[in-house]
């Protein structure tokens, strides 16, 4: 054995062992409280969404749902309003986002403290905030009819409206910030060729401004969206008992019912359809990536 | 490339003036460049060459001035609709984008057939080297395909004046050599009106037909590289252009003296006060033996002597204290023969290489 190639080479692996097993280290209470947290609750939640009410093995749980309509209806609704939530918010925030990646950056800073703002006060403030705004007396309703602008009363909460206007107001966040953070890192010069090449602002806003902040775009309307499948408070609150969604199913199976295999069961049904989703969302992310050569 | 047949157009400049609060970027600036001219802005950082080209571009907006691309005034007119080819000094490929759809993406705006579209852009990328590339991503290119990709884009929907700012500052140096030549070629092949912004005075020199120096928002000369080289207009010109080392001129009637020695000189004498005299280390050579007649003789004192290669590098004082650098070729033996430190020697300078220049100009 020659001692060039040997040299050291002992030690030098030791070294590399050693390196791994400190960065495992590091890692391992984070490991644990995920497999505390998460892993075992979820494993516990399949097991029990299995047991029948005599606690024997049964699919009684998965084919009540199957059976009775409210829980197809509860699940349109979940798909419902999350859905419209991230349109009204893409709709919404988009603008603003790019509105924001356009302005200097001390202004922009500005803003993305207004944005943010919303997060330092409590969901359930800003829920019941909504309520004292949108009630029959409320505040809005005052004043769209002191204008004139409209007669009677507007049913604006405790109704899908409600649920909308309060999930919009509490998610927007969410979408502005990934996409704020795509457009921020769109170099101005493509824009300036797509011009130089013979575009209209309209034409290089679609052809080249549009198309890469989708990603950003993409993770947004993704996080919205899941964050609705399982929202609770705010509908729970706007909705005033006339848009139920999967949560407040859930709930109502343990509070009222007291059925845990029941509610376990729809939970494991909501978790298997939202990483249903996110799995097809993330291929098609994956594609968007390799498109543009893992940029 | 037969689609780039529409000829050129010349581009005149008049009195254009762009402020940032009390800066001028530019100020007060006329040129004319000609019809199928390749012109060079050169300038140091913040000299307001790049500004310049922004207004030709249409992404700047003058205080005041006029633009005209042949006949028309242009200065108002949206940078979309101003036709010009532009290679950006960071390319601008878009990202999303393969290679062939950047380098269609004027002419699918356009509204080309798309068979015409595919054979303009194969015959775009095939001028530029990159036959058969059309395929492949962005950020599958190195850096000189990248300028090529930006190139063969700027140039295939047949414009009549092309704009480059700095298109070859993020290549090495081999490669940016290649293009400089490469560059100078397509531009006598297609022989669009070219305006190239550059900070590298060699670059410059190459490659342009004409150099507008330009510093403070001003052209402080327009000239043939030659022309700008041999004889710069004021001391700003031969410092940026070249290394130059300046003595300051003693005038005494029709006498000129620098640093002990009485100049004789062929050039041009400028009047008045803060006559300088630029002295270029190639210019300036070791005296042995006798001097000739046609030169200026200084007395100096070699302080360091530099082994480059191809070349020596001698510095030396003056009897002034004005420290030189005199460069000569090398053969086998010529080094080791060269005066050393603390050796006192004598430089020439011919008359003919006697330049004498006025103080700056503010």
């Amino acid at each position: 054995m020659s001692a060039a190639s040997t040299l050291n080479s002992d030690g030098l692996a030791r070294d590399e062992r050693l390196e791994r097993l400190k960065l495992f280290g590091l890692a391992s209470p984070a490991i644990l409280l995920v497999m505390v947290i998460l892993v075992i609750p979820v494993g516990w939640l399949f097991y029990v969404s299995f047991l029948g009410a005599d606690g024997s093995f049964s699919l009684e749980n998965y084919e009540r749902m199957i059976e009775r309509k409210s829980y197809a209806r509860i699940f349109y609704t979940t798909f419902e309003v999350s859905i419209l939530t991230t349109i009204l918010c893409i709709l919404i925030g988009y603008p603003l986002a790019y509105f924001m990646s356009q302005l200097p950056n001390k202004w922009a800073n500005i803003c993305l403290i207004t944005v943010l703002l919303p997060f330092w006060t409590s969901l359930l403030v800003r829920t019941y905030a909504w309520l004292v705004l949108l009630q029959k007396s409320g505040l809005v309703n005052e004043w769209g009819m002191s204008l004139g602008l409209w007669e009677e009363p507007l049913r604006l909460v405790h109704n899908m409206s409600g649920t909308l206007i309060g999930m919009v107001h509490i998610m927007l966040p969410f979408l502005i910030l990934p996409v704020y953070s795509a457009m921020r890192q769109i170099d101005r010069d493509y824009l300036k060729a797509a011009a130089n090449l013979g575009a209209s602002p309209r034409r290089a806003f679609w052809t080249v401004f549009f198309p890469l902040s989708t990603p950003g775009l993409f993770a947004g309307a993704l996080m919205v969206f899941v964050l609705c499948l399982g929202f609770f408070v705010t509908p729970a609150v706007l909705g005033g008992g006339k848009v139920i969604m999967v949560s407040m199913k859930i709930v109502s199976n343990i509070e009222l019912f007291v059925n845990w295999g029941a509610a376990s069961a729809l939970g494991v049904v909501l978790l298997t359809l939202t990483v249903g989703i996110l799995w097809i969302a993330s291929r098609f992310l994956n594609l968007d990536t390799v498109s543009k050569g893992g940029h | 490339m037969s689609d780039t047949g529409q000829g050129a157009l010349p581009i005149a400049v008049r009195n254009v003036t762009k402020t940032y609060g009390d800066v001028f970027a530019l100020n007060d600036v006329s040129l004319d460049v000609k019809s199928g001219e390749f012109l060079t802005l050169l300038g140091p950082s913040g000299s307001g060459k790049t500004t310049l080209l922004m207004v030709l571009a249409g992404f700047t907006r003058p205080d005041s001035g006029s633009l005209k691309f042949g006949e028309d005034e242009m200065i108002r007119t949206a940078p979309h609709l101003r036709d010009v080819g532009m290679v950006f000094q960071n390319y601008a490929l878009f990202p999303h984008m393969s290679v062939a759809a950047n380098v269609g993406y004027p002419l699918k705006l356009r509204k080309t057939p798309k068979d015409e579209m595919d054979r303009r852009v194969e015959a775009a990328l095939e001028t530029v080297q990159l036959g058969g590339y059309g395929e492949r991503g962005i950020t599958q290119l190195s850096g000189g395909q990248k300028q090529r990709v930006a190139l063969a884009r700027s140039i295939v929907f047949a414009p009549r004046i092309l704009l480059m700012d700095e298109p070859l500052s993020a290549l090495d140096k081999k490669l940016r050599d290649r293009m400089q030549i490469e560059l100078r070629h397509l531009h006598e092949k297609l022989g669009m009106t070219t305006v190239y912004v550059t900070h590298d005075q060699r670059e410059a020199l190459t490659m342009s037909d004409r150099i507008a120096v330009v510093n403070h928002g001003r052209i402080m000369q327009l000239a043939t590289p030659q022309e700008l080289y041999e004889q710069p207009a004021n001391r700003f010109v031969a410092d940026f252009i070249g290394d130059s080392t300046f003595l300051d001129v003693t005038r005494s009637g029709s006498a000129l003296g620098a640093a002990g020695t009485n100049l004789k000189t062929t050039r041009h004498v400028p009047d008045g006060e803060g006559l300088s005299l630029m002295m270029r280390p190639e210019r300036l050579h070791l005296i042995t033996g006798k001097p000739a007649k046609d030169e200026n003789v200084f007395e100096a004192r070699v302080t360091e002597l530099v082994y480059q290669g191809e070349s020596y590098l001698l510095y030396a004082h003056l009897k002034d204290g004005t420290e030189v650098a005199v460069r000569g070729a090398m053969r086998a033996g010529t080094f080791d023969a060269l005066p050393k430190q603390g050796d006192t020697v004598q430089l020439g300078l011919g008359v003919d290489d006697t330049v004498l220049l006025a103080g700056e100009e503010a």
